[in-house]
């Protein structure tokens, strides 16, 4: 697959397949020099001021191809560092453990990881190389995607959108001087009282595999995709963006439970090839769904955060606030990708 | 003295060839049940561990092993990197200092990558995953080795095993990793790393009948 790849060009604004993390990682780095520097072999993105002395470090990381999740990330009062793996492939312990030591403030490092089987598995290695070096290391992990329904018996439910509010929040407790162990707790709450589910219009195509992930008809949709294009709940007939705003919210409403009276943050993601204006058409339909169930909607987020490449879609994530989760949220944040009050 | 760590080196080097050959049979496998990306994983990451070898390539097979599974973790990713990594390592410890390898610590050697990979990845038998390759092999080469089998024969039987482990993997639904997520749609298709892993083990076994031992077991 890769052979074809480089006999044939794909109509992708890249150079190479094998030079795309590198050269994209340059670019920010070229375009943000004020908030972030690089480093290359491991592989990391940090930012500028690391470490803060007596600051908890956020690291966090995974494939590639999810932009701007998470280098995009990376700034004040959200990640100090990012491991940018391949494409779609989880990065690797040497980048995690290189991360973890150039933003140990002192403090601790707090892990963020979502809840892949690679991602785990690499991050546990990182850790233990870090602890052996003396860090303080802790992990949480991100799993909100309700699409996933048999979590006992499979590798559990996915992290998605629910891990850029993690970081947000986290970063602006962590921004603010709670300790690693309260930092800690912020984001297993964030992550305990989200919830997300997909869809996808289009697949994405990795550049190494040189073709589409799966195959869609052009009235078809996928409801429940993953941020790899793996499979959801079903496949179906395409239809009206409020129909689809509706089966997705109505599913994460209904997990928790979502109840009236609640407070929440709504979230609606592009996958990467979906335009702003059908997001908003989507998220007109999210946040009367929400009201029209006496579920006061007081924060949310628009756009594509954490993306699949050019894959056509979105996805809706429901966070259930409290004055803590507010306040952080609210916090002063300046990173490449999201910036406010600041 | 059964096995040397030359024969060690010829195990990672041959092994590395057929990865390489079968890079797109592993990620076919792969592409079916899981995001077609074993074969150019770990043909990505032995490539790297030629390179790295190459430099400690008369060391001890503790060096030879260690140095691989590092090659592994730092070139990988994904999940197979941690788990074949922490394989060699473990592999690698159980073998460290030493140039000539008696048949029981080059099996034991085994086991302790074994025991790694399954702590480290926490399947079970019959999760449909690597496991279900390396843990009869493993079991078979000690049985043969207390029958009185030597060290070539009882690879050798390790190998036949890890091939039937492979292919029972094929009627198995996945309970780990991202070929899970497919539940029943996972029956019917062999498991990619079960097939990686039972290459390995059939490219020890053709190692140590290749090179000439040192000498015949006497353990």
């Amino acid at each position: 697959m890769a052979e074809a790849a480089v006999t044939t060009r794909l109509k992708k604004l890249i150079n190479t397949p094998e030079t795309e993390v590198k050269d994209a990682m340059a670019g920010m780095a070229a375009a943000h020099s004020d908030l972030i520097r690089v480093e290359y072999d491991p592989n990391v993105i940090i930012r500028k001021d690391a470490p803060k002395k007596g600051k908890v470090g956020l690291v966090s990381g995974g494939g590639s191809g999810h932009e701007p999740l998470h280098g995009g990330f990376v700034g004040v009062g959200m990640l100090d560092a990012a491991c940018p793996g391949a494409v779609f492939t989880s990065p690797t312990p040497d980048q995690m453990a290189r991360a973890t030591a150039a933003v140990d403030g002192g403090a601790g490092v707090l892990h963020i990881v979502k809840n892949y089987t690679g991602d785990i598995l690499n991050f546990e290695m990182a850790a233990e190389l870090a602890r052996g070096e003396g860090a303080k290391v802790n992990a949480v992990i991100t799993n909100d995607d309700v699409a996933v329904q048999d979590s006992l018996y499979t590798a559990g439910r996915r992290g998605v959108g629910v891990t850029v509010l993690v970081e947000k929040i986290a970063g602006g407790a962590a921004e603010a001087g709670a300790n690693l162990d309260a930092v800690t707790e912020l984001a297993k709450k964030v992550n305990a009282n989200g919830r997300s589910m997909g869809m996808a219009l289009t697949s994405a195509i990795v550049p190494a595999a040189g073709k589409p992930t799966f195959e869609i008809s052009d009235d078809e949709m996928e409801l429940g995709i993953g941020i790899h294009g793996e499979p959801g709940r079903e496949r179906t007939k395409l239809k009206s963006a409020d129909e689809i705003a509706e089966i997705l919210t109505m599913a994460v409403v209904n997990d928790i439970p979502f109840k009236a009276g609640d407070e929440v943050l709504a979230f609606v993601n592009g996958m990467g090839g979906t335009p702003l204006i059908e997001l908003y058409v989507v998220y007109n339909a999210v946040h009367r769904y929400l009201t029209g169930r006496g579920i006061k909607v007081t924060r949310s987020l628009v756009g594509p955060y954490i993306t699949s490449l050019e894959m056509a879609g979105c996805s809706v994530t429901i966070l259930k606030l409290d004055a803590e989760t507010t306040k952080f949220w609210d916090a002063p944040v300046h990173t490449p990708a999201l910036r406010w009050r600041v | 003295m059964a096995a040397t760590s030359a024969q060690i080196y010829n195990w990672l080097e041959r092994y590395a060839g057929i990865v390489a050959e079968q890079k797109q049979y592993l990620t076919g496998l792969d592409a079916a049940i899981g995001d077609g990306d074993h074969g150019i994983n770990m043909d990505r990451g032995f490539q790297t561990v030629l390179v790295k070898l190459a430099p400690v390539s008369d060391k001890d097979a503790g060096t030879l092993l260690k140095t691989t599974g590092m090659a592994l973790v730092g070139s990988v990713g994904g999940a197979g990197g941690p788990l074949y990594g922490t394989f060699f390592l473990r592999a690698g410890a159980a073998l460290d200092g030493k140039s000539e390898i008696s048949d029981r610590d080059l099996v034991g050697a085994l086991e302790a990558g074994l025991k790694g990979v399954v702590e480290r990845g926490k399947a079970n038998p019959n999760d449909k995953t690597m496991v279900d390759a390396l843990t009869p092999a493993v079991a078979r080469a000690k049985e043969s080795l207390d029958g009185g089998a030597s060290l070539e024969e009882a690879l050798a039987a390790a190998a036949d095993a890890a091939e039937e482990g492979m292919k029972a993997t094929i009627p198995l639904k996945a309970l780990k990793g991202r070929a899970s997520y497919l539940g029943d749609r996972s029956i019917g298709h062999q498991d990619p790393g079960a097939t990686s892993s039972y290459l390995l083990l059939r490219a020890l076994s053709d190692s140590l009948a290749a090179l000439p031992q040192q000498a015949k077991s006497t353990t």
